[in-house]
């Protein structure tokens, strides 16, 4: 009768158990979890899910991330980078094989979320840093998925070539010539032959990038704290309401999400 | 590391947010009772690194909330917070 207790108490936003169905890997350091929840009640893109693991003495360690499988997909899809020191991510990625089982609690979060049924036409502009592009990547697949034509450019800075997460999706997608934009930047190293920009986010870069404020554009912002509050005060600077701005910050290391 | 390095924002906490309050909150409006700023709790400064958790108005950094967790209870300070607009 416990559980049912604690089930009433927080009925609204219950653990649950998830079974990993799959797992992609992504990068060297970056991998998909794809899990199969019981009753999922079903998530709008840029929502996250709280996991929670518990120790053989009781310990109990809980970090949200980001999911980043389409809402219309079912299923739910977490990308996590392995951060070496921290707490439960090397158990994500590395440790946990499919069909093992997670307590996790979602979807969470209704301010940092994209619907493309409610300003179709409005453009929206993203902006990643490293593992910050995970909930954007909702948003892109969302927009695939509801076949929406929504004006979309992704502005996506990442270390190397090899850290780019989701590189050949992303290059399908923009491929398509449907609306969708890609615009890669690479900070500590890059290919030989690259043609995309080479250096960190800069005012110039946004400028370049981004669509004036003028276009009324949607910008949402995912990254390390540094890093979304360059990207946010350049754009304000460049004119950009505030309001239309919407940033999520994962701390200097993965914070929140280590 | 630098405190400001450690910032993170109102999403970060959305679960324990939902957890206590029982609805949805990042999108939820709270008014700064220093400066009478107005900001969706998604988008509110929350550092996490603490034993608890310390939520500040991202215009003037006044502690708006504060969480305290242990087996069995959490300790809930609203005191810097006037208000909360929530959509019903």
């Amino acid at each position: 009768m416990a559980s049912a207790a604690s089930t009433g108490v927080l009925g609204r936003l219950a653990w649950r158990l998830g079974r990993v169905a799959d797992i992609l890997p992504e990068t060297p350091r970056v991998s998909t979890l794809v899990f199969e929840v019981p009753d999922w009640p079903g998530h709008l893109a840029g929502q996250h899910v709280d996991i929670r693991l518990t120790a053989e003495d009781g310990y109990q360690a809980e970090r949200s991330y980001s999911i980043a499988s389409a809402p219309e997909e079912g299923r739910v899809a977490l990308t996590v980078e392995r951060l070496d020191d921290g707490e439960v991510s090397p158990y994500l990625v590395g440790e946990v094989r499919p069909d093992d089982r997670l307590e996790l609690r979602g979807p969470i979060g209704g301010y940092f979320v994209w619907r493309a049924d409610a300003e179709p036409a409005r453009p929206v502009l993203l902006i990643a840093g490293g593992s910050g592009v995970v909930p954007l990547m909702a948003m892109i697949r969302h927009r695939r998925a509801a076949g929406a034509r929504t004006p979309m450019r992704l502005l996506y800075s990442s270390r190397s070539y090899e850290d780019v997460i989701y590189r050949q999706e992303l290059e399908g997608l923009a491929a398509a010539e449907d609306g969708l934009e890609v615009v890669h930047t690479l900070t500590r190293s890059q290919p030989s032959g690259w043609q995309g920009y080479s250096r960190r986010l800069d005012r110039r870069l946004l400028d370049e990038v981004a669509w004036p404020a003028s276009s009324g554009c949607a910008v949402f912002i995912c990254g390390p704290t540094s890093f979304v509050e360059a990207a946010a005060a350049g754009l304000v600077e460049s004119g950009h309401p505030p309001q239309s701005i919407r940033t999520e910050r994962f701390g200097a290391t993965g914070g929140g999400q280590s | 590391m630098k405190q400001s390095e450690l910032k993170l924002d109102g999403n970060a906490i959305a679960g324990v947010l939902a957890e206590i309050f029982a609805v949805e909150m990042t999108a939820v409006e709270g008014t700064c009772a220093g400066c009478g700023n107005v900001a969706p709790m998604g988008a509110v400064d929350v550092y996490a690194n603490a034993p608890g958790i310390v939520v500040r108005c991202p215009a003037c950094a006044q502690v708006l909330i504060t969480i305290v967790r242990a087996p069995g209870r959490t300790w809930l300070d609203l005191g810097g917070l006037r208000r909360l607009q929530l959509v019903t």
